[in-house]
């Protein structure tokens, strides 16, 4: 079956017919093409989007105070809830599962900037107060000095880690930062280090030009009592951040008196739902990927199978005359099959080489840097299995012409003139 | 070598059964010449194709060399035809995209002999009927007789017992005819059963018994 005779027939029946074969060729070759460069694209558009969350973790809560809703033990609705440090003391302690807790502030209103100045340099920044642990809630690369740590809270220094960007606007190009002063507020601090954002786009833009101060320090030096802005948690390896933000909830609510069912006194926002439903989106752009590129392939394989039928019918004095002539009925069958398998082979793996040189070529020009997309690239794995199962499809598309070229009556073929 | 004995056939020709072989029986013996005329419809082709185990019959039986032929798979159908029977037909049947030498190994192709001993064997065949010279050229480029006795070569090449000729001569001209008419006759003188469909008189006159067949019995045998 496997000799150099079909091999050769198989190549003469095609060359017989080019315009047809390439024809034919083309929607199997396309329909490998755009499955493999969707497949990419998916792929990409995941990685970059995901990326866009970068580093940020993705088991992050965040909890504020807003006004309630409801009436509750004497309390009427619209009243305001604030946090303090009591607040945060007994979140840590109440609740389970927390691996990073920072409760933070901010200087003025939300990402409102504030006059920071190092002699006749000055510049808009946002100031927050923040505790240790908020370096791995909100990942940062160092790049002079080092974070806040445990003692600068405890002692009330009076220490500053700068984002990048607010090293360029005080600092010159090269400039050691740690140890120099600066002014927030009209108030002294020392600079103790400065980081780069791990986070690309906007969000690691707002972190660059970001500086934190120990949380302690900051309720001393800007008159903040012990208030608390919000508390940014992230859950560890065992809870997820639904059931750590859904605990602590219940604690604040039960220490600030609110309803149980009232949505409104306290704010949350839960990164992992935000993460899931993105993947639960990439998993549908999957589907659909797989879904349009298979049902395109399987148009090109009904193609393959059309033109099978065509050309049995067209050969039908031919393979008459072969049966005359001995040839058994599986030589037959085995012909058609391995014209269209071969066929079906041919430009599917062309389409799939294809696929992967354009996904390739973009990956070189986009580059790995490429904030909104990541490189686009299929799993080797998974291209050769969809190659494999494609060869199994012109298999499958060859059977019903085999079928035909078997049932073709030597007598009625021979003497069809 | 041949024997026939009370064959039926029918064919369903608009869902009415058409009767075509009327209790048919027919002894050809090993190495005779014989022809088979009858007008269209006469039932000579059908009775072709039943030698030829190209076709099968609704009753009676039919012995090739002492074999019975019925109900024999599609792939024994093969391998009889094979090894038993050669076939000449009127438009030739020469594949177009082979070369004469390929066309005539053909047979042995389906044996699963070698492609360098088929071609080998298949040169020899082709020196017999004189086209040696033409060996690598395509049917398109060969003459009519060429053709046929290409075609004879092929019918030749497995070592029948049998040939087959379904108006070998029908589509060739007189002097054509002649030639070809030689090879065949040339194939019967080595001891080969040679069974001739024609319709043309002088033709039949050729071969050393006529058989004729009207309305798919025998009217003639002699």
């Amino acid at each position: 079956m496997f000799d150099l005779d079909t091999w050769q027939e198989i190549v003469q029946t095609m060359r017989r017919n080019k315009l047809r074969t390439t024809l034919t060729a083309a929607g199997v070759f396309w329909g490998m093409f755009m499955l493999m460069v969707m497949l990419g694209f998916g792929d990409a558009l995941e990685r970059g989007t995901k990326r866009g969350m970068g580093g940020f973790a993705t088991n992050a809560v965040y909890i504020w105070g807003q006004r309630t809703s409801l009436p509750y033990k004497g309390f009427q609705p619209g009243r305001s809830i604030d946090y303090n440090n009591a607040d945060a003391a007994a979140v840590k302690r109440e609740v389970d599962g927390i691996e990073y807790f920072a409760p933070r502030n901010q200087l003025g209103g939300y990402q409102d900037g504030n006059n920071v100045g190092r002699g006749a340099k000055t510049g808009n920044f946002q100031v927050m107060g923040d505790m240790p642990d908020m370096r791995f809630i909100q990942p940062m690369e160092m790049v002079h000095g080092r974070f806040l740590n445990d003692l600068d809270v405890q002692r009330h220094r009076k220490v500053a880690v700068i984002g990048n960007t607010v090293y360029e606007v005080l600092f010159q190009n090269g400039e050691d930062p740690v140890g120099q002063q600066i002014t927030i507020n009209g108030v002294s601090f020392m600079v103790i280090g400065s980081f780069k954002s791990a986070m690309p786009g906007d969000r690691g833009e707002r972190q660059a030009g970001t500086i934190h101060i120990p949380f302690s320090t900051f309720q001393r030096a800007f008159n903040y009592g012990d208030r608390v802005g919000w508390f940014a948690i992230t859950g560890d390896a065992d809870a997820s951040a639904t059931q750590v933000e859904a605990h602590v909830r219940a604690v604040l609510r039960n220490r600030h008196s609110i309803h149980p069912d009232d949505s409104q006194g306290i704010g949350s926002y839960n990164s992992e739902k935000d993460f899931e439903k993105m993947s639960n989106l990439f998993w549908g752009i999957r589907l659909f990927v797989w879904f349009v590129g298979t049902a395109t392939l399987a148009t090109g394989l009904v193609g393959v199978s059309n033109i099978m039928l065509i050309v049995v019918r067209e050969r039908t004095k031919e393979i008459g005359l072969r049966r005359a002539l001995g040839a058994t009925p599986f030589s037959v069958v085995s012909l058609v099959l391995l014209e269209a398998t071969v066929l079906t082979g041919i430009a599917g793996y062309s389409g799939l080489i294809g696929g992967l040189a354009l996904l390739q070529i973009v990956s070189v020009v986009i580059g790995p840097d490429n904030p909104s997309m990541g490189q686009p690239r299929v799993d080797l794995v998974v291209a050769f299995g969809a190659g494999f199962i494609l060869l199994l499809g012109g298999f499958f598309s060859g059977l019903l012409p085999a079928q035909r070229a078997v049932n073709i009556k030597t007598v009625d073929a021979l003497r069809a003139d | 070598m041949i024997r026939l004995e009370n064959i039926n056939k029918f064919y369903q020709v608009g869902g009415k059964p058409l009767h075509v072989l009327k209790e048919l029986s027919l002894t050809i013996e090993t190495g005779e010449y014989v022809s088979i005329m009858g007008s269209s419809g006469s039932g000579k082709s059908t009775l072709l194709n039943i030698l030829g185990i190209l076709d099968d019959y609704d009753s009676g039986n039919y012995h090739l060399g002492g074999t019975l032929i019925r109900d024999l798979s599609e792939t024994q159908a093969a391998q009889y035809r094979n090894a038993y029977i050669g076939f000449v037909f009127q438009s030739f049947h020469l594949l177009p995209f082979k070369n004469a030498i390929e066309n005539v190994a053909l047979p042995l192709y389906y044996r699963g002999i070698s492609r360098k001993e088929r071609n080998v064997t298949a040169m020899d065949f082709l020196d017999r009927v004189g086209l040696a010279d033409r060996a690598h050229h395509l049917p398109s480029e060969l003459s009519g007789g060429q053709k046929q006795r290409l075609a004879i070569a092929r019918a030749l090449i497995s070592e029948p017992r049998i040939i087959l000729a379904d108006e070998p001569t029908g589509a060739l001209d007189t002097t054509t005819s002649d030639e070809v008419m030689q090879v065949i006759e040339a194939v019967n003188a080595s001891g080969i059963t040679v069974i001739v469909v024609t319709h043309e008189q002088d033709i039949a006159d050729r071969t050393s018994r006529i058989i004729t067949l009207r309305d798919g019995a025998m009217a003639v045998d002699g």
